[in-house]
């Protein structure tokens, strides 16, 4: 086996609440190999969410360790964190507060671009063309605002921004959840083509187990802000351990008179 | 069955907008039915539900007829029509007491007077499950989660015992579990009241495990009607096939394979 791509070693991260202190996430440890997608499921408020923001660098663990392509992550700084922060891109529910509201589509992808260097000057139009034709998006859109475009188009600018700069792993935070089903077919299809061409990785969070085991090679479950089951997809929800891991389980919602295939 | 509505060639156009946001949709709500509408983003789904509440903006172009042979006359939006919406934060009042908003609706349009209506209102809060009613009366909205505060949402649409209750992607803003919990709820309160209930969202699958009938839209018009497990069997429309296409279970091949 080659050596994880991210290694998370006993996170910890409270918060207050209503004057006590909540534990966000108590002791949390996973690995992530190169061209693997990991799949975090939970319900709303068992601290998936914290874990992205806490690998991505937005929130500050109180302890534990995270090593990232070799190097200590949360203690890189200056232009060594610059240079490793394009490896791991991220992606929200809500994009529209991840961008320069006045930016055009092509103005967000050419600043990702350039920022990281990844292509000469002289390529960058022919790499945003490419891009926007990556994610399935008409070429005409690329002059248009990013407010004044739909909702399932600027998640997919979004998911273009993110492997606009080739990075090692991408993490997606309930990135597909608010798209119509017809689009996040699409996005889906397309995040798996771009990691068998590229060997990127994913760390994919949703509350939707059905969405997650179909892009997942592996599954972790949290559950009050510790991972209480991990496995490989199929053999996790075949067999599920915990109580929180049935219940994800029996709520997805099943198409009723659907002939068997 | 008889028909609680009667929606004939429903025309919306909103104001400034270049194409209209429902085009000749005729239909019948029967009584006592669970009928789900579904279609994707500005298929005009919601717009069908804000028209049959009577919520449509001002100088919104309406053409097309909604009769209402199942009731004794127009229909009284909070009296014979309750509504719940995707986001109960932006429907409750956040200054007021969950007690008095959920007994609103007793007061105004049964004539309960102030104490019968905040029994009512905690009597409510048990019937959608949150516990310790006594004590969730007094709270305000912020001091619950979404899921409660839905169920929130659902006794004070119900408070007026409304003979049709819509309700318009009530759970794309809850986790699953939370979101089949309430699905289940409103099932439950709509086949012990008698109610009818309209279900708009854009899930076919959630729409398929309770729904006597589905209705799928696209672009603004009426593309199939049927039972609920026929339409999903033998789709007769591109429209439907592409949705049942697109559903997402635990039975779905996965689109990646072994770990690298």
């Amino acid at each position: 086996m080659t050596a994880p791509l991210l290694i998370a070693r006993d996170l910890r991260r409270t918060f207050a609440s209503g004057g006590r202190r909540v534990a966000a996430l108590d002791g949390v440890s996973l690995e992530i190999a190169p061209g693997e997608t990991l799949g975090l499921v939970g319900a709303s408020g068992c601290g998936k969410s914290t874990l992205a923001r806490v690998l991505t660098r937005l929130v500050a663990p109180e302890a534990g360790s995270v090593h990232f392509m070799g190097a200590d992550w949360l203690k890189l700084s200056g232009s060594r964190l610059r240079a490793a922060r394009r490896h791991m891109q991220m992606v929200f529910q809500e994009p529209l507060a991840a961008f320069n509201p006045r930016a055009t589509v092509a103005g967000v992808l050419a600043d990702a671009l350039r920022i990281h260097a990844v292509v000469p000057k002289a390529e960058r139009g022919a790499e945003i063309a490419r891009l926007v034709d990556r994610v399935g998006l008409p070429a005409a859109l690329a002059g248009r605002s990013i407010r004044n475009i739909s909702g399932g188009q600027r998640q997919r600018v979004a998911i273009a921004r993110a492997i606009a700069v080739r990075p090692r792993l991408v993490i997606l935070d309930e990135a597909v959840s608010a798209l119509d089903v017809s689009v996040r077919g699409r996005i889906l299809d397309l995040l798996v083509d771009l990691q068998r061409e590229t060997g990127v990785s994913y760390l994919f969070v949703s509350h939707d187990l059905a969405v997650v085991r179909a892009v997942s090679h592996r599954i972790a479950v949290m559950d009050a802000g510790r991972i209480v089951e991990e496995g490989p997809a199929a053999e996790v929800i075949a067999a599920p351990s915990t109580a929180v891991l049935g219940r994800l389980i029996d709520a997805v919602p099943r198409l009723k008179g659907k002939p068997q295939a | 069955m008889s028909a609680l509505a009667a929606i004939s060639n429903l025309a919306v156009a909103y104001r400034n907008a270049a194409l209209p946001a429902l085009s000749d949709v005729s239909l019948e709500i029967e009584a006592g039915e669970i009928l789900a509408v579904i279609g994707e983003s500005g298929s005009g789904k919601s717009t069908f539900a804000r028209a049959l509440i009577g919520l449509l903006p001002q100088r919104t172009a309406i053409s097309g007829r909604i009769d209402w042979p199942g009731l004794d006359g127009a229909p009284r939006a909070g009296r014979d029509i309750g509504c719940v919406f995707q986001d109960p934060g932006s429907s409750l009042n956040p200054v007021l007491r969950i007690g008095e908003q959920v007994g609103e609706g007793a007061r105004r349009h049964l004539g309960l007077g102030r104490r019968a209506a905040d029994a009512e209102a905690v009597r409510l809060i048990g019937r959608v499950r949150l516990p310790e009613p006594e004590r969730i009366a007094r709270a305000f909205p912020h001091q619950l989660s979404g899921g409660q505060r839905q169920r929130v949402a659902i006794a004070a649409a119900i408070a007026a015992r409304p003979r049709l209750l819509v309700a318009d992607e009530v759970t794309s803003a809850l986790d699953v579990v939370v979101q089949a919990a309430i699905v289940d709820l409103l099932v439950e309160l709509v086949r012990a009241d008698g109610m009818t209930l309209v279900f708009v969202t854009h899930d076919l699958a959630l729409a398929s495990g309770i729904a006597d009938r589905i209705a799928v839209m696209a672009a603004g018009r009426l593309v199939e009607l049927g039972p609920a497990a026929e339409l999903v069997a033998a789709p007769k429309t591109a429209a439907t096939a592409a949705l049942v296409a697109a559903h997402i279970d635990l039975a779905t091949p996965p689109l990646v394979g072994d770990a690298p």
